[in-house]
């Protein structure tokens, strides 16, 4: 059976003849959660933004499983503050009944703010407030933008803790964009490196070593990341490498594109 | 009923009448000017309510749909200058709107035998409310307060968060376009009451004034509201009682609330 929720195949997307997305394959199934990270530029968002449906694309296609329910939590939540605005308000506008935003606001912690105004919230509260909304929907799919930005070290941390949680309980699809490697590295199952075109994938343990995310990220990122799953992650071997356990190496391995 | 006849037959009660029709509807348009930063369109679309006025004269159809074809025209050629990215924002405005002013201005110079009160139009009347007046105002403040409970989540949630509210499957192109014919009708319609140059600051100053006290959003659009008709009685008094200029009347006295009220009030509530 084909559980996929969202497919890319060959997937453009370019401004004025600059190509920022160049022919993406990729399949989200229900459960992945798969993390997509790479240089300023790389066009991580444009990539977010075809899926959601916000940006055009200029070839290929997005095959998205019928009636799908995308939750999307995006980069901060920028409020006009001439807009008086209560998370009760907020929650109420996804046009979901009280009783499922209270849930929803539970399920990230921040349901102790029901009352509370939006323009008050610290930047992990906005961000668990947005991701409660994303919830509140129901969704298959579920899409962040650096969910972790503004948020302090501890909050990051808790934060990828909570999207790993809630895919889990909620047994949807997990897309999120992110810079901080190191949380994303163990947050995740699968890492897209991402420069235009996908430069390697596969399971964040390996793609450390991938010589194609070495010469994006630089050797020094590359090895503090190596680094930091050697002490969190036991099946490696003598020699540092990963022990293959039920997943292979997905990676596409080699880079043709030529980078500066 | 002969009281209500007698009231529509007094200059001043049927100003006021109007005023109110006006202020129930800039209440909750002029909102949304405030949280969408859009005060400078509003200049730019009023401004160009003369030209309107103009054309309506020369192919003679009621000055009211003249106004609103030119003010919906005008906001579409903005929406489609703003797609293409060639000029900021608000030096494209800039240009259009006192364009808008000029062209309208030169053109009606060359309708000399039209009798026109120009002050009336750029500063608003007192007197020249008339019974068609107020039912353009009462139909085009219902056509307003329909559209707006029918679309209220979907504007709201695009004002908030465009990109969110596209995701959740709110057409915000659209509701964009329906937001810009509102605001077409209601200029059309207060260009009688405070004239094509202030029109913004009626929209505008009820709602940063219920800012002040407002909780939420619906909260900010009762209060503008209230707001706003206080602006209406006491200007069209002042008007009435020491014969100044209707317009600026109201403009003083919305100005003279809001100073009171940020004056008077210590912290806004979020």
């Amino acid at each position: 059976m084909n559980d996929a929720l969202a497919t890319l195949s060959q997937l453009t997307v370019a401004f004025d003849r600059r190509v920022v997305v160049d022919r993406v394959d990729l399949t989200i199934r229900r459960g992945d959660i798969i993390t997509v990270i790479g240089p300023n530029g790389a066009g991580k968002t444009t990539l977010i933004k075809a899926i959601l449906g916000i940006q055009k694309a200029t070839e290929g296609a997005i095959d998205l499983q019928p009636s799908l329910t995308i939750g999307y939590v995006p980069q901060h939540l920028t409020l006009e503050h001439t807009l008086p605005l209560s998370v009760r308000k907020f929650m109420l506008l996804s046009g979901q009944t009280l009783s499922a935003c209270r849930e929803a606001l539970a399920k990230t912690d921040v349901d102790h703010l029901l009352d509370a105004s939006v323009h008050h919230l610290s930047g992990g509260e906005k961000q668990r407030l947005l991701l409660a909304r994303a919830l509140a929907r129901r969704p298959d799919l579920l899409v962040l933008d650096e969910p972790a930005q503004g948020v302090d070290i501890n909050g990051q941390a808790a934060l990828y803790d909570l999207i790993r949680n809630l895919r889990d309980e909620l047994n949807c699809g997990v897309l999120m964009v992110s810079h901080d490697l190191h949380l994303v590295m163990a947050a995740t199952d699968k890492v897209i490196c991402l420069n235009q075109h996908i430069c390697c994938s596969g399971y964040p343990a390996d793609i450390s070593h991938d010589p194609a995310f070495i010469e994006t990220f630089g050797r020094p990122v590359a090895e503090s990341l190596a680094v930091y799953h050697h002490h969190h992650n036991h099946s490696h071997d003598l020699h540092g490498d990963v022990v293959s356990q039920d997943h292979q190496h997905s990676g596409q391995g080699s880079c043709d594109h030529a980078h500066h | 009923m002969p009281i209500i006849d007698a009231l529509l037959n007094d200059f001043f009660w049927r100003a006021l009448i109007g005023g109110f029709g006006v202020a129930l509807v800039a209440g909750p348009l002029g909102c949304f000017v405030v949280w969408r930063r859009m005060a400078y369109f509003g200049d730019t679309l009023a401004h160009s309510a003369l030209l309107g006025i103009t054309l309506s004269f020369l192919i003679s159809v009621p000055m009211n749909i003249g106004v609103i074809t030119t003010c919906v025209l005008l906001s579409v050629v903005l929406v489609l200058f703003q797609r293409s990215r060639a000029l900021a924002t608000d030096t494209l405005l800039g240009i259009l709107a006192h364009s808008a002013l000029a062209i309208g201005l030169v053109a009606l110079s060359f309708m000399p035998d039209i009798r026109f009160d120009l002050t009336g139009l750029l500063f608003g009347d007192l007197l020249a409310m008339s019974r068609t007046d107020l039912l353009w105002i009462y139909g085009g403040a219902a056509f307003i307060l329909a559209l707006l409970t029918l679309f209220w989540r979907g504007l709201l949630m695009s004002t908030i968060h465009e990109e969110l509210a596209r995701v959740e499957g709110i057409p915000v192109e659209r509701l964009r376009l329906v937001l810009m014919l509102m605001f077409s009708i209601v200029i059309a319609v207060a260009m009688k009451i405070v004239g094509v140059l202030l029109i913004t600051a009626l929209l505008i100053i009820p709602a940063a004034t219920a800012r002040r006290l407002a909780g939420n959003p619906e909260h900010m659009v009762a209060l503008a509201i209230g707001f706003g008709c206080l602006a209406v009685t006491g200007g069209l008094s002042m008007s009435w009682f020491l014969d100044t200029p209707a317009g600026p009347s109201v403009v003083v006295t919305a100005f003279c609330t809001f100073l009171l009220v940020y004056g008077g009030a210590r912290k806004a509530p979020a």
